[in-house]
């Protein structure tokens, strides 16, 4: 046996983070079922399910937690779309820019949300720079960005962090594909807009698409991020599932498994139909 | 003869560029602004008062153990990510076999998978392995998120892999394993090194997991910062982030050179 078989390679990977990962899915849903019997429960029911669609908190909280995915997503993909294609001639020149650009891609997101107070909040240095400027009287004068009811500072961390993300992935397309598609386009009577339409944002989907979903996915299920920006009602759907999970209440753990549940159905049915639609659209435009 | 000024479309993407850097550094300054302050209160822009007090308090602390249990985590999750990332990203990388397609699925859901729903999901079982609280227990609930970065940058590394070099060192004769130290992991060490720094800030920035996992044994900084960021004093709690912070950084610049020309393929974090 000269090269080993694939499935061989494979599975370490498969060994060291399959089995948890199963273990932590099944036991979720099995625990969402109200069966537990550690803690005296031994009955299937979908007693949790039932008793969680009933709570306002639950609706309110999913459409937070499905807001902060969406709006993080889309703004992160067009300020990274639109920075890409600012930067795509300064790119190769400046080692610099390109260094600082990334710097956030390694911070940890608590880092981000710290400073997102720090920045963002009534009393905090864009409302300090307003006070200087004459702007505002009182730091009541500074519209609320965090703990907010839009989850203004929540989105705009995560802004803050997976922008530049997109922007490297946009770029790493722009700088591999070149300019000759556009320039064809051009010399074919098409004009910058139509370019921009019909050429650019094309080949931009293929590794814009996926990344979008990573960051949705991310926003969508982060913890700390509105632990420390969010209010405390509703909450996000994250923060939901740790609150009645860790409940002294025995009996509401199965409420908190059955959170855990439908966000993880929810950003995993979520992220396969858009990429199924991304994916007919570009058949469409290639026809 | 004289040097060319810059044409007009040099100095605006130069005004772009500065522009996104300040966007990006701007939001971390005030929080470098409270750490050396002594009292840094609305409506001041600039402390009134410097002092080091918060950085007396932070680097007398508990943060020294932190600091020590997160570089510990960090580093075992990245070693065995790579250890299992390599073979694997070979695997998905260079071979089509049956139920590659699985394989695939089963390394990329743990991205989509909010971690809260793994916390919860295995608290129970790790305790009743007498794996919470441990440091042991931690590595393994880290590996879930991190090991799939590795494994997706090592398989992007392997798509492009030349394995023709490893049949001429056998041609020559040299053994499996000298094939492995001396051809294979030599051509994909920048690959390494971007995997290897994925693996280790995504564990660097685990906070649920650790708290759920390491039930207040594994003290790690992200469980100490928020700790300390809900007592109130904002010079600690700046001056905490910047320790939290600084690791990444660094490792991020000695880095950097592997990371920008990889274009940071790997993922969101």
């Amino acid at each position: 046996m000269r090269a080993p078989r694939p499935w061989l390679l494979v599975l370490p990977v498969l060994v060291v983070v399959g089995p948890l990962f199963l273990a932590a899915v099944v036991f979720a849903v099995l625990q969402s079922f109200t069966y537990f019997p550690l803690i005296g429960l031994d009955t299937i029911s979908a007693e949790a399910y039932r008793s969680l669609f009933t709570d306002t908190e639950f609706w309110r909280g999913l459409l937070l937690s499905l807001w902060i995915g969406g709006a993080a997503a889309g703004l992160s993909v067009a300020v990274g779309v639109c920075a890409a294609l600012a930067l795509r001639g300064a790119w190769g020149g400046s080692r610099v820019v390109a260094f600082l650009s990334q710097i956030n891609l390694p911070l940890p997101h608590l880092v981000g949300a710290l400073a997102m107070i720090h920045l963002l909040s009534q009393s905090g240095f864009l409302a300090r720079l307003s006070h200087a400027a004459n702007l505002i009287d009182s730091s009541a004068g500074f519209p609320a960005l965090v703990n907010d009811p839009w989850a203004l500072g929540i989105i705009a961390e995560f802004v803050w962090k997976d922008a530049p993300f997109i922007m490297v992935i946009a770029l790493g397309v722009l700088g591999s594909v070149g300019r000759d598609y556009e320039a064809v386009a051009g010399s074919l009577g098409a004009s910058r807009g139509q370019q921009l339409r019909h050429v650019t944002i094309p080949l931009l989907v293929p590794a814009v698409a996926p990344a979008a979903v990573i960051v949705f996915a991310f926003a969508f299920g982060s913890f700390e991020v509105p632990l420390l920006l969010g209010q405390s009602f509703p909450h996000a759907l994250p923060l939901l599932a740790f609150r009645l999970h860790t409940n002294v209440d025995l009996a509401a753990r199965p409420e908190g498994m059955a959170v855990a549940v439908v966000m993880t159905l929810l950003v995993i049915g979520l992220a396969a139909l858009y990429l199924s639609l991304v994916r007919r659209h570009l058949r469409r435009e290639a026809r | 003869m004289t040097v060319p000024a810059p044409g007009r479309a040099v100095l605006s993407n130069r005004l772009i560029a500065s522009t996104i850097a300040v966007l990006l550094l701007l939001p971390l300054l005030p929080v470098v602004l409270a750490a050396f302050s002594r009292s840094y209160v609305f409506p001041q822009v600039i402390p009134a008062e410097w002092s080091l007090r918060a950085w007396r308090i932070v680097l007398g602390g508990g943060t020294g153990p932190a600091l020590w249990w997160s570089i510990a985590v960090a580093g075992a999750v990245a070693a065995i990510a790579l250890v299992v990332a390599v073979p694997a990203g070979r695997a998905l990388g260079m071979h089509s076999f049956p139920g590659k397609g699985a394989v695939e699925l089963m390394v990329l859901a743990p991205l989509l998978v909010p971690v809260v729903a793994v916390a919860v999901g295995l608290d129970i079982t790790f305790l009743k392995l007498g794996l919470s609280g441990t440091f042991a227990g931690v590595v393994l609930v880290h590996l879930i998120p991190a090991a799939p970065y590795a494994v997706l940058v090592m398989a992007g590394v392997f798509a492009n892999y030349n394995a023709s070099f490893e049949d001429q060192a056998r041609a020559l004769g040299a053994g499996r394993w000298s094939v492995l130290r001396l051809v294979t992991l030599p051509a994909v060490r920048p690959g390494l090194i971007v995997a290897g720094f994925f693996a280790f800030i995504v564990s660097w920035s685990q906070y649920v997991l650790t708290l759920q996992i390491g039930g207040g044994k594994v003290v790690t900084l992200p469980v100490l910062l928020l700790a300390t960021a809900s007592g109130g004093d904002a010079a600690v709690t700046g001056a905490l982030t910047i320790v939290y912070a600084l690791p990444v950084l660094s490792l991020f610049a000695a880095a950097s050179g592997h990371l920008l020309r990889a274009g940071f393929r790997g993922g969101a974090m």
